[in-house]
Order: C-alpha cells, then sequence, then structure tokens
C-alpha cells in the first residue's frame, strides 16, 4: 500500500468508502463527505447548529484502533489517514433501524401533513429506511397541535426529537424559550408555562423542523408542496437583504423560506419578514368558521388558531390592496382607467411646475421601491419634472449625503472588527437578524459592542459596555470615545451614563488598536425619532473625524431604502453615490438636466406644504409612503397634506393619506415586480417576481416612465433589463455591476457595490435536510446552485474587477460636515420624550398580515422605576402625556432600561381608544427635542 | 467480617444505632485519617489511593487512582460525589449515605485534599430524603468541627462542599448526565467527545466523578496504606465490596465481603449472608451486577466475586447489586420488568434507545399478557441488535451514554436462557405462572 500522502495545510486525507478524499482539518465527517459526494442521511444536524448526536440517523463506521465502530457523522472529524465506510452492511442495518424506531411512533398521516412531500423523514425513508415496519403495537397519543404561540403550532407525535428547534431558539436566537420536557418516548417539545413562545425567529424553527411536528398558521393547510412555485428574491421587509425562497400557489403567496446566504442571513428569518407576505395577497382574510352574519370571525380566543376550520373565505371588498387608479372626484374617489389618472396627474403636476417652477413639487417615498424603480423616479423627479426636493426617508432617518459618504462595512466585516461602536435603537426590533449575526459574532469572541443607545436593548446583555444617552447627548459622548474628553450635558438627574463606563468604552476601543480607528466598526441609524437627526450625524461625523480608518454600517432599516438613496432618492445627490454639484455634468450630459439647486429634505418639505406662502411646496407625489404614518410628526404631516394643492400617491396599500390623493396610481409590491435591491452594507441582489401584480397595479419603475411620457419626456427606458444597465452605465457606485451577474450561479448572494471593496463568500448548495421545502420545490425562474465552486470562482474574479470608470465620470461624495442644532436644558418638570421602533408596528405590512397584527402590542409610556415612583405613577396605571403638540393616554410602564429623566413612547403603536400612532401624536419634528408631561388621570 | 477475616472498611460503624451522628464518627476514629492525610503530601495521598489499586464501586470499575491522575491540571477543578443510586435492586450506597454520611465526607475531604480542588458537589439521589438531611448534617457538622472550609484543621487546604438533590431521573447517574443536572440543566448525557470530565468536567473545568461507596473506601486506605487494601481481594479487585443482595433469598440485605475470596454461592447461601433461596427452592438464575448484566444460571453460583472474573464469564459486578431468581420466577416477566425500568428511564436523546426501549416494553409485555407471536422472538433480538448492534458482551456503544446498551442484555440473557418458556407463554396466550 502507498505511503499516504499529506495533502495541502490545513487539509487532512482520508479514506472515504474506499476512495481517498480530502477534508478540512477539524470537519466534521458529515460535512467533508457531503463536500465529497457522499451524502450521509441526517435529521438533527444542521449545518448551521452546534452538532448533538441525538438522531443517530448518521452513523458511521469509522475505523480506528480498536477496529471499525459505529459513530455518528456529525460528532466524529476527520482524521489524517482515517478511514470511514458509510455503505457497509452494518451501516446500513444501523441506517434501517433508526428510521424504523423513529416511524414507530411517528403517525402515518402524511396525507394531512403540511410537510407531506418536501420531508426528510419521508425522503429518507424512502432512500434509507425498511419496507415495512415491525411495530404492531399502538402508537404513542399527545393532543395535536398545541399552539407554542400565535404564530407556531406544535404537533408532538410527529416530533422526533431531533432538537432542531429548541437548539436554535436557545443557540442563534438567544430565547431558551421553548425546550425538552419529559423522557424517553414521552420527550416531548415544551415551552414554559408562564412564558409564551414571544421570540421574533420562531418561524425558523418551523423551518427547519425535519418533520411536520412545528407548522406556522399561516401556512397550514393552504397548500401542497408539489403545488408551489418558487422564485428566489430578497426580503425587504427590513434592509438586512436576507435572500428567501418565494412560494406562491395560484398567484397567491403561501410561504417565504429563508435561504442561506452566508453573508447575510445564514437561512435564519424574523417572523415579520417570514410572515408579512399576507399583506402582499392583501385581498382576503384568513382561513377560518364564519360568524352567524356570514362574517369572517377573528381567530382568538374562542377559536384555537390554526385549527383546521374549513374552507378559505374571500371577502368581498377588497379593502386589502390599491388595484384600480383612481382620481378625485369632489370628496371622494371614482375609479379611472391609467389613461386618464396619468393625464390627471401629468396635467396637476405641470400647472404647480408651470406656476411655480420645479421647486413647488416634492416626491417622497422611495424606500420600498426596487432600486430600477427608484432610478426611474429620480430620473423622473430630478431629470423631468427638475426638482430635488426628493426624499427616500420620512424624517425618520439620516441625511443621505452623510450615510452615502462614509465608508462602508459589511456584515461580515462588522461580525469581525474587534470593536463595533453601535449607535442607535434596538438593532433585534429594526433589523431583526442583524441582531443574530451581531450576538453569534460576540459569543464567538469575535468582536465586542460598545453600544450607544437611549434606552436598553436586546443586545445590552452581549454588549461590553452599554452606554445610555439621553436626547441630544449623542454627540458629547462620540467626542468622549474619539478620545476628545468634554463634558456630557448636564441633565438633574445626573448623567445617563458614568464617567467610568465611558472610560471603559474608551479603553476598549484604544486596546482594540489598528490605525486610525481601523479595527472600529460604527453601526449607526436613527436613536430616537423623537429628537432631531443632527445628533446621530453629528455623532457619527465626530467618530469618521477621529478614526480616518473606521468604516461604517448604515442601520437605516426601511425595505429598500439603501438603494433608493444610491439611485439618488435624497435632496443633493444623483443615483450611484454622486453629489448633486459633483454629478451635474455627468448627469446633465446623460440625462439632459439635473435640479438648479439643492432641494429639501422630507421635513422641510412637509415645513414648507403645512406653511404655504411663495416659494411653498404646492405638489407633493407620494411613492408608496404614507407621512401619516412613516412621518415621525402626524400633525405637520397632515398640515402638509391639507395644504398642499395636488397630492398623487402611488400606493400599494390603503393608508390614511389617500383620502388627501388627488391621484391614486396601484403600484405593484413586493413579490410582484422584478429588480434588484441593495442592502444596509451595499449588497445587491436579485429580487425575484412570483405573483402578477393584483388588478391594474403597476410595477413601479413603469408608473415612472408613462408619467414622464403624459409629460412629454421619453426616459428612454423600456424594461427592468435597461435600467439596470443604465444604472451601470452612469450610476459611479455601481460601475460594472451588471445585472446579468445575478442569474449565474455565483450571483444568487449578491456583490456588494462599489465592486471590488467587499470579498465575496462561496454560495451554498441548498441542503434539502437543512432547509426542508425550498429544494422540494419546484425551482421556477432560479438558476440551478448544483456544480458550484470552479464556475463561481470564475465568474466573481470576473464580476469583482470592472473595467475602470470612463471618462469624466463623477469623483465619490465627500463626507459634509454635520453640526447638532443647539439643545435646550432639561427643566425639572418634564421629561425627555424618545421614540424607538417596535419590529411589530401599525405599519401597513404589519397590519395587513392577520398572523401579525394581533402581536402588535399598545404604545405605552415607559419612563425608569424611579421616574414613576418619583411622579407618584404606579406601573400599570393610566397616565396622560402631554406635549406641546398634542396628548395621549397610555399605560404607564416601569422600565429599568430608560434613563431618569426620559419617557419613551414607541413609535407608531397605537394609544389605546385614540390616536392610530400615539408617538407621532407627541413629536413635533422641528424642534431639537421634545419635552413631555406626564399626569395620573 | 464472615466468611474472611478481611476488616470491616466501609460498614465498620454500622453495628451503632447512631453510626450517622457526628459523635459517634468521632469516638470511632472519624477524621482520624483526614489528619493524618493532612500532614502528608496531596502526591503522598494520591500515592496510596493508587496503591490500593482500588477500583470505581460505582460500576464501571474504573481504577479510582488513575481517575484521579488524569484531571487536568487546570486552576478550576471539582470533585463531584455520585450519590445517585438508583436502579432497582441497588442500594447499598443508600445504606452507606443514611448510616455513615460522615465517612463518605470525610473521604471527599480527603480526596479534595489530594487533588488540591477546593470545591465539591456531593449529588444525592432525590429520594433519599433522609440520606440527604444526614448528608446535609454531615457537611455542617464537618463546617462546625473545622473539618471544612477555610484553613482545614490549620492545614492551610480549603474546601466547601455542596450537598445537591437530583430530581428523579435515574440517568442522572451517568457521570456527564449528573455534571449537566449540576449545572442546573435537563440530565441529558453528554456528547462523546470530550471523553473525560476530568479534562472537560463541570462548568467546563476539568472534574473528578467518584461514586459513594469509591468515597467511603478512602479514609480506611490513607488509615491503613494503599498495601494494606491491596492485600486484601484478588487480582485486579482489591479490597472489600459492598453488595446489594435481593430477590428470592431468605436474607437480603447489603453485605460487605472481601472481593474475590468469595463467591456467589457464598453470598446467597451463607447463613451470615444471603442464607439461601427462598423457602429452599432451586435457583433459577440470577443477575450479578445490576438491571444491565447479563444473568447467571447456578453453574456460575462458585465464580468468585472479582471484577475480571465475572467479565470473563460474559457478565459483570457492575454496581454490586445481586438479584436472585427461584425456579418460581417468569423469566418473561422479570425481563419485562427491567426493561420497562430502562424505557420509563431512558432520557430520550438517542432514537434507538428512546425508541427501542418503549418498544421492546411492549412486545414482552404482550408475550407475558397473552398477545406473543412467534416471529416476535427474532424481533426482540434484532430491535436489540438496533441498539447494540452485535448484542455480544461487552456490548458495543452506539448510542450517547450506556444506558441503551444496557437495555439488551436482560433481554438476551432472558430469551437465550428460557427460550421454552417465552414458547409457553406464546402458545398458551399468557404467563403460564399466573
Amino acid at each position: 500500500m502507498a505511503e499516504p500522502q499529506a495533502g495541502p495545510p490545513g487539509t487532512v486525507t482520508f479514506t472515504l468508502d474506499g476512495r481517498r478524499v480530502t477534508g478540512r482539518e477539524g470537519e466534521l465527517v458529515i460535512s467533508a463527505a457531503e463536500r465529497a459526494g457522499v451524502y450521509i442521511p441526517r435529521f438533527c444536524y444542521h449545518p448551521r447548529l452546534a452538532p448533538v448526536g441525538m438522531c443517530r440517523m448518521c452513523l458511521v463506521e469509522v475505523v480506528g484502533p480498536r477496529g471499525a465502530t459505529l459513530q455518528p457523522a456529525c460528532i466524529a472529524t476527520v482524521e489524517e489517514g482515517g478511514e470511514i465506510v458509510t455503505d457497509s452492511p452494518k451501516v446500513k442495518k444501523a441506517q434501517d433501524g433508526i428510521l424504523e424506531f423513529l416511524l414507530i411512533n411517528h403517525p402515518l398521516d402524511c396525507p394531512v401533513c403540511d410537510k407531506g412531500g418536501e420531508c426528510p423523514l419521508q425522503d429518507q425513508t424512502l432512500a434509507y429506511g425498511p419496507g415495512e415496519s415491525r411495530f404492531v403495537e399502538e402508537k404513542r397519543h399527545f393532543a395535536k397541535p398545541i399552539a407554542l404561540s400565535e404564530l407556531v403550532l406544535l404537533d408532538r407525535e410527529r416530533c422526533i426529537q431531533c432538537g432542531r428547534c429548541t437548539r436554535f431558539a436557545e443557540e442563534v436566537a438567544g430565547e431558551a424559550q421553548i425546550d425538552f420536557a419529559g423522557r424517553g418516548e414521552r420527550l416531548e417539545v415544551a415551552m414554559f408555562p408562564t412564558r409564551p413562545f414571544t421570540s421574533y425567529f420562531s418561524g425558523n424553527t418551523v423551518q427547519i423542523c425535519p418533520v411536520g411536528a412545528l407548522t406556522a398558521t399561516p401556512y397550514r393547510f393552504t397548500a401542497r408542496p408539489w403545488d408551489l412555485d418558487q422564485v428566489e428574491s430578497t426580503c425587504t421587509t427590513c434592509a438586512v437583504g436576507c435572500r428567501v425562497a418565494v412560494q406562491s400557489s395560484a398567484n397567491r403567496l403561501t410561504r417565504l423560506l429563508g435561504l442561506d446566504s452566508e453573508p447575510v442571513n445564514h437561512s435564519w428569518l424574523c417572523d415579520k419578514g417570514r410572515f408579512a407576505y399576507e399583506a402582499v395577497n392583501g385581498d382576503e382574510v384568513r382561513a377560518g368558521p364564519a360568524a352567524a352574519d356570514g362574517r369572517p370571525v377573528t381567530l382568538g380566543s374562542s377559536h384555537p388558531r390554526g385549527a383546521f376550520a374549513g374552507e378559505v373565505i374571500e371577502t368581498a371588498s377588497k379593502v386589502g390592496r390599491v388595484t384600480e387608479p383612481m382620481v378625485r372626484a369632489g370628496d371622494r374617489h371614482v375609479r379611472a382607467g391609467w389613461s386618464r389618472a396619468l393625464a390627471e396627474a401629468a396635467r396637476r403636476l405641470g400647472e404647480v411646475r408651470a406656476a411655480h417652477g420645479p421647486e413647488a413639487i416634492a416626491v417622497l417615498g422611495g424606500g420600498r421601491l426596487t432600486n430600477e424603480g427608484a432610478y426611474a423616479w429620480t430620473k423622473l423627479a430630478k431629470a423631468v419634472l427638475g426638482t430635488d426636493s426628493v426624499d427616500a426617508q420620512l424624517g425618520d432617518g439620516l441625511p443621505a449625503e452623510l450615510v452615502l459618504a462614509l465608508p462602508r462595512a459589511t456584515i461580515d466585516e462588522t461580525c469581525s472588527a474587534p470593536v463595533v461602536v453601535l449607535i442607535g435603537g434596538d438593532v433585534r426590533e429594526e433589523l431583526p437578524v442583524l441582531f443574530l449575526r451581531l450576538r453569534r459574532a460576540v459569543l464567538d469572541g469575535r468582536t465586542r459592542i460598545v453600544e450607544v443607545s437611549p434606552r436598553s436593548t436586546a443586545l445590552t446583555q452581549y454588549a461590553a459596555v452599554s452606554l445610555r444617552v439621553r436626547p441630544g447627548d449623542v454627540p458629547a459622548v462620540a467626542r468622549i470615545l474619539a478620545g476628545q474628553p468634554g463634558p456630557l450635558p448636564s441633565h438633574p438627574a445626573g448623567p445617563a451614563c458614568s464617567p467610568e463606563q465611558l472610560a471603559q468604552a474608551r479603553a476598549l476601543v484604544e486596546a482594540a488598536g489598528g490605525e486610525a480607528g481601523s479595527s472600529v466598526v460604527v453601526a449607526y441609524g436613527r436613536s430616537s425619532l423623537a429628537e432631531d437627526p443632527s445628533f446621530d450625524a453629528a455623532a457619527v461625523s465626530t467618530l469618521a473625524v477621529a478614526w480616518p480608518g473606521a468604516r461604517f454600517l448604515p442601520l437605516l432599516r426601511r425595505g429598500n431604502v439603501h438603494g433608493a438613496l444610491d439611485m439618488g432618492m435624497a435632496p443633493g445627490i444623483l443615483p450611484g453615490r454622486t453629489s448633486l454639484e459633483g454629478g451635474r455634468a455627468w448627469f446633465v450630459e446623460h440625462w439632459g438636466s439635473v435640479p438648479r439647486a439643492r432641494g429639501k429634505a422630507a421635513t422641510e418639505v412637509l415645513q414648507s406644504a403645512a406653511e404655504g406662502g411663495p416659494g411653498s411646496v404646492r405638489a407633493l407625489v407620494l411613492v408608496g409612503c404614507d407621512p401619516l404614518q412613516d412621518f415621525p410628526d402626524a400633525a405637520l404631516a397632515a398640515r402638509a397634506l391639507a395644504g398642499a394643492e395636488v397630492v398623487v400617491a402611488v400606493a400599494g396599500h390603503p393608508s390614511p393619506a389617500l383620502d388627501h390623493a388627488d391621484v391614486v396610481l396601484p403600484v405593484a409590491v413586493a413579490h410582484e415586480r422584478p429588480g434588484t435591491t441593495t442592502n444596509i452594507e451595499g449588497r445587491v441582489t436579485r429580487l425575484g417576481q412570483k405573483l402578477v401584480p393584483p388588478g391594474l397595479a403597476w410595477p413601479d419603475w413603469t408608473i415612472a416612465t408613462a408619467l414622464a411620457d403624459e409629460l412629454g419626456y421619453d426616459l428612454a427606458i423600456g424594461s427592468v433589463t435597461e435600467i439596470a444597465e443604465e444604472i451601470e452605465r452612469v450610476a459611479p457606485a455601481y460601475r460594472g455591476f451588471s445585472p446579468g451577474y445575478l442569474d449565474q450561479v455565483s450571483g444568487h448572494d449578491g456583490l456588494v457595490v462599489p465592486l471590488g471593496t467587499a470579498d465575496a463568500p462561496p454560495v451554498a448548495p441548498i441542503d434539502p435536510m437543512a432547509t426542508p421545502g425550498i429544494g422540494q420545490v419546484e425551482q421556477q425562474g432560479a438558476p440551478p446552485r448544483a456544480g458550484l465552486t470552479e464556475t463561481v470562482e470564475r465568474e466573481l474574479l470576473a464580476a469583482l474587477h470592472p473595467e475602470p470608470a470612463g471618462e469624466g465620470a463623477p469623483a465619490p461624495m465627500r463626507r459634509p460636515a454635520v453640526e447638532p442644532v443647539a439643545l435646550p436644558p432639561p427643566d425639572h418638570y418634564s421629561l425627555r420624550l424618545v421614540s424607538t421602533r417596535r419590529l411589530y408596528d401599525r405599519s401597513s405590512a404589519v397590519v395587513g398580515s392577520p398572523s401579525l397584527e394581533p402581536l402588535v402590542p399598545p404604545a405605552r409610556a415607559l419612563a425608569n422605576p424611579s421616574e414613576l415612583a418619583r411622579l407618584g405613577v404606579q406601573d400599570g396605571e393610566r397616565v396622560r402625556v402631554t406635549s406641546p403638540r398634542g396628548q395621549v393616554v397610555l399605560e404607564a410602564g416601569a422600565d429599568a432600561g430608560v434613563p431618569k429623566g426620559v419617557l419613551v413612547v414607541e413609535f407608531n403603536l397605537a394609544e389605546p381608544a385614540g390616536a392610530p400612532n400615539a408617538a407621532s401624536a407627541l413629536i413635533d419634528a422641528t424642534v431639537p427635542v421634545n419635552d413631555v408631561r406626564l399626569e395620573t388621570l | 467480617m464472615p466468611l474472611t477475616d478481611a476488616p470491616r472498611i466501609v460498614t465498620a460503624r454500622l453495628s451503632y444505632p447512631d453510626s450517622y451522628t457526628i459523635e459517634r464518627f468521632l469516638e470511632t476514629g472519624g477524621y482520624q485519617a483526614l489528619r493524618k492525610a493532612l500532614t502528608m503530601t496531596p502526591a503522598e495521598v494520591a500515592a496510596e489511593v493508587d496503591a490500593a489499586s482500588l477500583l470505581g464501586r460505582g460500576g464501571a470499575g474504573f481504577p479510582a487512582g488513575r481517575k484521579w491522575s488524569m484531571l487536568k491540571p487546570d486552576p478550576v477543578t471539582y470533585l463531584v460525589v455520585n450519590g445517585d443510586e438508583s436502579e432497582p435492586a441497588t442500594f447499598k450506597d443508600h445504606l452507606l449515605i443514611e448510616r455513615d454520611p460522615n465517612q463518605i465526607l470525610e473521604g471527599v475531604i480527603i480526596s479534595a485534599y489530594a487533588l488540591q480542588v477546593t470545591q465539591a458537589f456531593i449529588y444525592v439521589r432525590g429520594e433519599f430524603a433522609l440520606g440527604l438531611e444526614r448528608m446535609e448534617q454531615a457537611v455542617n457538622d464537618a463546617y462546625h468541627h473545622g473539618a471544612l472550609g477555610r484553613n482545614i484543621f490549620s492545614s492551610g487546604f480549603s474546601l466547601d462542599v455542596v450537598v445537591h438533590p437530583g430530581a428523579g431521573a435515574y440517568i442522572c447517574g451517568d457521570e456527564t448526565a449528573l455534571l449537566e443536572s449540576l449545572e442546573g440543566k435537563r440530565g441529558f448525557p453528554r456528547i462523546k467527545p470530550p471523553y473525560y470530565p476530568a479534562v472537560i468536567g463541570l462548568y467546563g473545568q476539568p472534574t473528578v466523578v467518584n461514586n459513594v461507596e469509591t468515597m467511603a473506601n478512602i479514609p480506611w486506605i490513607v488509615a491503613n496504606g494503599g498495601k494494606a487494601f491491596a492485600a486484601l481481594g484478588g487480582g485486579r479487585s482489591c479490597g472489600t465490596r459492598m453488595f446489594a443482595l435481593s430477590g428470592h433469598v431468605n436474607r437480603p440485605g447489603a453485605y460487605e465481603v472481601e472481593m474475590v475470596k468469595v463467591t456467589f454461592r457464598d453470598l446467597i447461601y451463607d447463613p451470615q449472608l444471603g442464607a439461601g433461596v427462598r423457602g429452599g427452592r432451586d435457583l433459577l438464575a440470577f443477575i450479578p451486577g445490576g438491571a444491565s448484566s447479563p444473568w447467571f444460571g447456578p453453574e456460575h453460583l462458585d465464580l468468585p466475586l472479582g471484577q475480571d472474573e465475572v467479565g470473563q464469564a460474559g457478565s459483570m459486578l457492575g454496581s454490586g447489586s445481586v438479584v436472585v431468581m427461584d425456579s418460581t420466577t417468569c423469566p418473561v416477566r422479570a425481563a419485562w420488568r427491567i426493561t420497562r425500568f430502562f424505557a420509563r428511564e431512558s432520557c430520550g436523546q438517542c432514537t434507538p434507545c428512546r425508541e427501542g426501549s418503549g418498544w421492546l416494553e411492549r412486545i414482552l409485555y404482550r408475550i407475558e399478557n397473552g398477545g406473543g407471536r412467534e416471529q416476535d422472538l427474532d424481533l426482540l433480538l434484532d430491535v436489540c441488535d438496533n441498539i447494540s448492534p452485535g448484542v455480544h458482551w461487552p456490548p458495543e456503544q452506539t448510542t450517547i451514554c450506556p444506558l441503551g446498551p444496557s437495555i439488551p442484555p436482560s433481554i438476551a440473557s432472558s430469551l437465550g436462557r428460557f427460550r421454552d418458556d417465552f414458547l409457553v407463554h406464546i402458545k398458551d396466550g399468557g404467563c403460564p405462572h399466573g
């Protein structure tokens, strides 16, 4: 026998079923074998979870000093010169035995089981199991199913006790709300009696369940896998950009499953992203019993959720979506065809422009568009209408010029940076899957977090230092972190964070080393919607000046807001991360014209429209946004909509602002149109179209080109592909980004723009046992992932190195100087208002999804327990909160994570029996900070 | 001590009605071994234990001295004492815990000194209400007496001991499940590797896990020297050992006898020990070492009580529990009863044990109660084979812990020795014994 030859460093060579193969040092046999083309059956093993060796399905013979022994391939590691046998009679007998064991107590209710047809137990029984069972006794019985939560149901009879769900909850989500109870064959997954399964990530347990034990109420009994079509896409419920498989049946979305994207979501999704597709279907209510009057009954206390209750009931009125163009006739809307509605819109906008100049028109929204739609709308606004008052952010973000100018960090870079300075709100509420990544990075010891936030967050317990700040404090804290000692703004209750904490944070940054802050990533978002954005912006700016080597990850959260900003949907910028001035010549050459001067941002637009007068904004074009819901200051938004002469709304869902619209244009929403999207790190990925848009709704870009036509201009773009090609040609940051690349094998996970700034990790093949339901459902519209490696590397190399930019291309943006507005001193009587985000709020995606809507909490007035005690308010008592803007009556809540002197009212949650958005009823968006009074009733 | 002139090592005090009190303990030489040990170096103490060739008394029979030497050096190490004795017919630790807790504790303190461990845990089966009370009293008394806490007997050595009650799971007698349970988690045995708690144990730190009876031997070994201990018994099985004798004997009970010098026949028939089979009946079979050991028949009566001797004969001394079955015993029912125990106590982690144990129990129940089929006999053995491939002795373990492979031996023994009884059950539609 020949001497074994050692492979390259870091690899080991071993014998697998008589073949010599190479694995990575320390690699598990199960994965090394899989890469070598030998698939070892498994149930409990999941590549994203720590192995536990519970199911024993992957037993293989490992030849050791004491001969061959059966060992689980998910525990055994490959050894140099080792020998693994996966196909011996002994292994086959063990596999037969395990499958027979798993089936003795497993009900054979496959015909009515959601998993039937995509079930790892079914599939592996077929492939590896014995033909018949010798079990003649009575099977184990449990009541079925039981609700673990509003979203997840558990059928314990089907459970094969693999522990994937319990391990996910503990390891990945960090919320051990479900665990095993009982023992032996009575071992069952259970939740704690006093703690429901409220995790935002509960749907992942359903996705990774290898049998039909866990089912999700929105999908349960709605389809059979072989009736589903599928495209790959990206979730745009928030801006993380999780890759998803979107599945539908008969032009209705039925399910979203997380695809394993190494640079982004590691196969996980949050429940909002997973289940908010219901709002896209929009035109019907859930399956459920009908009341005596024929109306559908809300599934709730009277009726166990998920119990099969008959046919899907379609409501007569299609309240869920805007499906037809409408124009105003007096005080109501009448249906109009596209041509009439477009003509009306063009006429009204044209009149305003003719009478008051292009600056009198403003375009708000864009964060829910595709990149191509955003580009078309920017071109319409800036080249055709001629206004620069375009803003994809609704006063809830940060200055676009700052965000686009900062050197960007990827999610991977953030999760491997020695120190991450996190400025902003609660990542788990705003960008949930990023929370999973950051938490894992901390637990693996890869990174340490310095958190700067107005209240404690889900990440606080994982942060090395967590600094509390009151509204307006952030710039001073940033200066201290940057090594410029100075006082914090004074407050009667003393500073919200101690000098020791500040020193500790500063020491962490210093200890991380790296020249000029190069070991630091600053992840930054909007701390509170009740304070001026210049505070957060100035803080970030201070850090950018102090640490020229640092990189920045923007945590702006709305769907495709990063794509919209990249496409120029903000005042003072043009597509491709170019400033209006820097790109003027280039875009005049390509577009013919650009706005004369920098326009207004959303807050200024609404102020101007509300106040009226010479030079004010008179026409508002709302592109997939509703200022009454999205803008922090509902009163200002209402006055603006009332004050505007013309309101044109491009809308997918009905919302209050439509009442003010003169023209309503129905638009296709997520999963109804193709295109691309850009996530927080600048990663561009393919959006798949799965549905035909409802009614007469059009894709976003089509509306822009048609409106331009009506205005007498040709945007010169006739398809999504043409727009993508134009973006590649004219938008500097997208230079070389060929949209065709996304359709290649290596393009599934997208690429970070500008190209060449970030590595592209390999694309993983789909493991049908890790994410059952993706591989099995027939793939339509998506390229195969087979035969990856070599092709991928070649394609990637080609994709990552574009040809240099052409003559006269604009220079990259320079970081603007940002100064915070002056902070008024606090008084002893008031509390300073903070408004942070919740995952489940009254946004149309949540409220439009019957499964998620019940999860939206009411708004509460949260304060430090000592603050409530000082005011003589009991936890849970109803209180009146008054600001100069308005007043709301809420339940008071004691929250030790809120600093003294601060009152938290979370954004876009309803005042019980009152304002639909309690926080925005209090916020004045035109003042630096909002002070409120709290009184007992 | 009956039969041989070996001294009583662990049961010397048990004849006193107040054997469990600190007063009686101190009157009868209590803590003298500890005082002696504290004058020695830790290494010298460990050397005595090593010289004693003391085999672990928990069931696996691993040499205690070797186990100690495997403890990975680390600033934080632990000693954990396994008192979770939960198997049917096993009750020797129970007796020692209830009747002489101070002796166990002295062994713990000496061992901790030898290992230079400053925190020890005594995990006691939760059902031992009286034993827990007495063990806790012993710990309190030791603190009061200066034998625990800071600077024990002014030696500079400090040790804290925590008594931890189990919560009713047999599986927590497995050392890694016990560690999980101590950590406040579900009592699931840990996956191997790491193979030894001595490398990664409690809270991830190197940990020695020893049995209660093992600890009880330590004071005598230190007081009298390892050589004196090693001089008792024979072969690798040195010293004396506790045997829990139960079943159809005239004098069931826990007896301390010298290893190897005494045979199963002595244990069962000696008037001072088992005093013969109930009612003078014939011996049908006996279980030599706990519920998981293969059964022996009358032909094995003259085997000496030695670990290797019994091992070579195809079974094990295991936990030292000997169950005698007389000629009126239904072997099907006996196997069913044992299998039912394992089915109820399987932790549920590994599929073969979780599902297989319940299946086997149902088949045996069916045969015993009139629903047996001839093919069930092959089915029983094949299901056993799927839990522990080959169904041979010692068993092949393909599960995380040894509970899985513990299930087949009683079935294989019963079926192997008494196949005709099974066939009668099947043919007559139930148990002929009624």
